[in-house]
């Protein structure tokens, strides 16, 4: 049978500050080591300074995985060598005297099956190395600390994915808990990483880093299964390693170094004290946390009868269900679901986009209201929420700006499809013998009409024309 | 000018007149080029000592509120980072390392006009009990220079000793601050673990240091706890001493109170005839005092000195990782070395001590070893914590000479690292206990000083000033002959 387990990295992103010091989370923006203080740099003589409000963005995110959370959480060191840790070790958590890590024994629903948490942890960022250079001669390694000490979470599953797609469907959820609970935004670049482990019936763990992005990541879960599945048939020992995830060739390869025979030397980290999580505190996080998506879902689909897919895009997107939450009213709910999601959607489909929107409730509300006062027709307010996008007019300027108001006068849109009959003939030859071909027609006058015209007075008239 | 005088003695001077900080400063320095060659007590001085001074004289003249310190001289070890100044930890890896920030004990200092002469010599990374191991050269006992003055904190214990301040900042990890003070026949206290900010102190081993006041007196000690004891939010480990005043009451005597003499620290092999000595007078002292001594048994004793090289040396060897020389440290050229091997390279400039530890660092944690090391270490130390704590239950203070041995000659056990170890037997316990303990100059036989220890409860410094005075007014010590 084959196993998957995951290791996912996220960045707490929506913090203020680093996990140790003032420096800020969002080191993005910054000229290279220009988002660092002795602290982060890991200079002689400076002390680690735990930020609280990492250990309950932490907290908050166990509990939305129905983890265990424990009383009070210590920190560890763990000790290697490498030119992007500061101090040449990592302030990070661990499992092994008790539970003392922020959570641990989880689990999230994935199609009915449940995918269990083993443990998370709070650690820190190391920096960013950048290689430079063409030929090995020159080549170069810069290293960037603005990363270093970005409060990062760490989670664990239990190897209890059957296949690549279980995994996607997973991190779809996993990244839309994280962004709905408001403390990371994990489509920022980096800011949510995930190493797999594989294994199949009758062979050893395998397990595959350096995976850039989840769209990789099922790239090298696949490889990998191909792989051992190859090397099984053919009665070869699959053997217990660390692959990297060679990007360019995609394909694993075996990592010459001995990554998992290395001695990381844990040990309490004395700087900072034990922390005490009590139950008071506790159930403030609780109590503060936003409404989880599965109960969003239930309560739009049962309480504005808006249809189960609609509710699942609306509900998973923090973006979108904020603004639905924001504009709609008991009567225009299911007018603003559909809204965001056959229009909207379309137009704000990338980050840039959709930071760079002007949409508001408000343009949401006025546009749904304008189309069942049948001002507007659905065509045209697809139109005008496109230029809204961009403008953030009001929908009252556009509807005089634009010419958008609806059509329903019959002779006019008689006229038309007048017109309509006589450059079509053939087209009119194929209605009248197929009634279903009739669309056609209807989108002819659509065309003519900008969109305004009343599709279905329009609907109405080509039948009657075509005496049926 | 007389610079043989306690900082409150000081400090009346210049209010009433006497002499100008500046004056007194001035002839610090003069002192320090006078003799330090001999004593090398500095490895740094501060070229702005007498424009300091200068300042606080022109508060002083012109009513201006002026700190606690009235601008005494003060010597800080040089593994307390101070802004634009270099710290060394008297290692070759960080020859040219200058901190971009100043430790809290020092700001307190400045807040208060303390000014400080310089930075004084250590064992590399306080990594020793002699100073022998500083890469810049031994300090010399003021007492007789052809002796060892203790260490870690021998440049501070020097200084003192010397007149060349009034008082020095060590640091604690084993008994770097006691040891000295003991061997230099000044006052040196550890602290309560978490009483002072370690911000800016360059970590050995971060579980159980502190830093610690080296005075001529026990009053001298309590005031300088005064100012940098507290709370600070550069450093989590800090605990809220809710501010208490040392120095109020010091003089309340120890009438009544109950002593425990440590059986295993005043029986041990090691100890000295003299000390031995020293011990049992010291002991008749405090009964004359009026509090009632008897032996107390603090069975683990024995182990803890493997146990605290076991600890010290896992946090070490993670505490000195960074020193890789790649972002700060020594002229290196780097061509020709992959990262590895740079950074194997590099870390060669380590001196024989800090080397022996941090591979012991590399072992005793590592797996498959922890169990049998590291782990049975931290076994010991809480044991020792329930046996002290026991002791404190029923005793008011524990007591024992601070260094079983007096100052030995240089050269004399530096082969040896085994039995220089055992001269940190006993004080170690404080440490692994993270109870406060204080060395008070008792007498000087044949030329050479010993020191008293008396160990308190945690946050008991302030009656543990009370002990220390209280024994220091039966002790008549002759001037130091520099």
């Amino acid at each position: 049978m084959t196993k998957i387990g995951l290791e996912i990295h996220c960045q707490l992103t929506k913090l203020e500050s680093k996990l140790f010091c003032s420096c800020k989370a969002n080191y993005r923006e910054f000229e290279p080591n220009h988002n660092v203080c002795p602290v982060c740099m890991g200079l002689p003589g400076s002390l680690p300074r735990l930020n609280q409000k990492a250990v309950e963005s932490a907290t908050s995110i166990a509990m939305a995985l129905n983890c265990a959370t424990p009383e009070k959480i210590a920190f560890f060191r763990k000790n290697y060598f490498y030119p992007d840790l500061p101090k040449n070790f990592q302030i990070t958590q661990l499992n092994v005297y008790g539970d003392m890590s922020v959570g641990g024994e989880g689990y999230v629903d994935v199609e009915g099956k449940k995918i269990k948490i083993r443990r998370i942890q709070l650690e820190e960022d190391p920096g960013r190395l950048i290689y430079e250079g063409t030929s090995d001669r020159t080549k170069i390694t810069l290293v960037d600390y603005n990363r270093a000490g970005t409060p990062l979470v760490e989670i664990v599953t239990d190897p209890d994915f059957e296949n690549p797609r279980q995994v996607r469907v997973f991190l779809n959820i996993l990244s839309d808990l994280l962004e709905n609970l408001g403390v990371a935004e994990p489509g920022l670049e980096g800011a949510m990483r995930a190493d797999g482990n594989v294994s199949i019936e009758g062979g050893n763990k395998v397990e595959i880093k350096n995976i850039g992005s989840f769209h990789d990541l099922e790239k090298a879960l696949h490889f990998e299964l191909t792989r051992q599945q190859s090397l099984h048939e053919r009665d070869i020992e699959i053997a217990m390693e660390t692959r990297h995830w060679d990007d360019r060739r995609k394909i694993t390869i075996s990592s010459r170094s001995k990554e998992e025979d290395q001695d990381y030397r844990y040990f309490l980290e004395n700087d900072i004290p034990w922390v005490k999580i009590d139950q008071e505190t506790r159930d403030v996080l609780k109590k503060n946390m936003p409404e989880s998506i599965s109960s969003k879902k239930e309560r739009y689909v049962e309480k504005y009868d808006i249809a189960p897919q609609v509710a699942d895009i609306l509900s998973s997107d923090r973006y979108y269900s904020d603004l639905f939450e924001n504009a709609h009213n008991e009567s225009n709910a299911k007018d603003i679901a559909n809204l965001i999601t056959t229009d909207l959607l379309g137009f704000i489909d990338t980050r840039e986009k959709r930071e760079t929107s002007k949409v508001t409730p408000q343009h949401l509300a006025d546009l749904v209201n304008a189309v069942n006062a049948k001002t507007l027709t659905r065509n045209s307010s697809k139109i005008a929420l496109q230029e809204i996008v961009k403008s953030g007019k009001s929908v009252k300027e556009l509807l005089d700006e634009m010419d958008l108001g609806q059509v329903s006068d019959s002779s006019e849109i008689d006229n038309i499809i007048s017109q309509i009959f006589e450059e079509e003939k053939q087209a009119v030859q194929d209605a009248k013998e197929r009634p279903e071909t009739v669309n056609f027609l209807v989108g002819k006058v659509m065309q003519k009409t900008k969109g305004k015209a009343d599709p279905v007075k329009t609907l109405e008239l080509i039948k009657s024309k075509l005496g049926q | 000018m007389n610079l043989n005088t306690s900082i409150l003695q000081y400090i009346d001077d210049v209010k009433s007149g006497s002499f100008t900080v500046e004056e007194f400063i001035s002839a610090t320095i003069d002192r320090i080029n006078k003799i330090d060659g001999n004593v090398h007590a500095y490895l740094s001085l501060n070229d702005s000592a007498i424009n300091d001074a200068k300042l606080i004289d022109k508060k002083i003249i012109s009513n201006e509120k002026v700190g606690k310190c009235y601008g005494f001289p003060i010597s800080i070890k040089d593994n307390i980072c101070i802004t634009g100044t270099k710290t060394t930890c008297a290692s070759k890896i960080l020859e040219n390392f200058v901190a971009p920030y100043t430790a809290t004990v020092v700001n307190r200092l400045n807040n208060e006009d303390a000014v400080i002469t310089g930075k004084t010599n250590l064992d590399e990374f306080a990594m020793g009990l002699t100073t022998e191991f500083s890469a810049y050269g031994a300090t010399k006992n003021p007492w007789n220079i052809d002796y060892v003055p203790g260490g870690s904190s021998g440049g501070s214990a020097a200084s003192v000793a010397a007149n060349e301040c009034l008082a020095s900042l060590g640091s604690d990890t084993g008994g770097s601050v006691r040891n000295p003070a003991s061997f230099c026949s000044v006052v040196g206290l550890k602290p309560t673990y978490g009483l002072i900010s370690r911000y800016g102190l360059i970590s050995y081993a971060n579980s159980i240091e502190q830093i610690g006041p080296m005075t001529k007196t026990v009053k001298d000690n309590a005031f300088l706890l005064n100012i940098i004891a507290g709370q600070d939010s550069n450093d989590d480990t800090t605990i809220d001493n809710k501010n208490p005043d040392y120095l109020n009451e010091i003089e309340k005597g120890i009438e009544g109170k109950k002593i425990g003499i440590i059986k295993e620290m005043t029986t041990a092999d090691g100890l000295s005839q003299e000390v031995s000595t020293a011990t049992k007078e010291s002991i008749q002292d405090f009964e004359g005092l009026g509090a009632s001594c008897e032996e107390v048994s603090l069975p683990t004793i024995p182990y803890t000195v493997a146990a605290y090289y076991t600890i010290t040396s896992t946090e070490a060897g993670s505490n000195l990782a960074r020193y890789d020389n790649i972002r700060y440290g020594y002229e290196m050229e780097s061509e020709g070395y992959e990262y590895n091997s740079y950074i194997s390279k590099s870390r060669t400039k380590f001196g024989p001590e800090v080397t022996r530890r941090i591979i012991l660092g590399g072992f005793v944690p590592s797996a498959g070893h922890a169990g049998k090391y590291f782990l049975k270490a931290l076994k010991v130390k809480s044991k020792l914590i329930s046996e002290i704590n026991t002791a404190f239950e029923k005793y008011d203070y524990l007591i024992a000479p601070t260094a079983p041995v007096q100052p030995f000659r240089f050269g004399e056990k530096i082969d040896d690292p085994v039995t220089l170890m055992l001269l940190d037997y006993n004080t170690v316990t404080a440490n692994l206990t993270g109870k406060p303990a204080i060395s008070v100059p008792y007498s000087v036989i044949n030329g050479l000083p010993i020191g008293m220890q008396i160990i308190a409860n945690s946050l008991e410094e302030k009656s543990l000033f009370q002990a220390a005075y209280a024994l220091e007014t039966k002790t008549t010590i002759p001037e130091v002959p520099l």
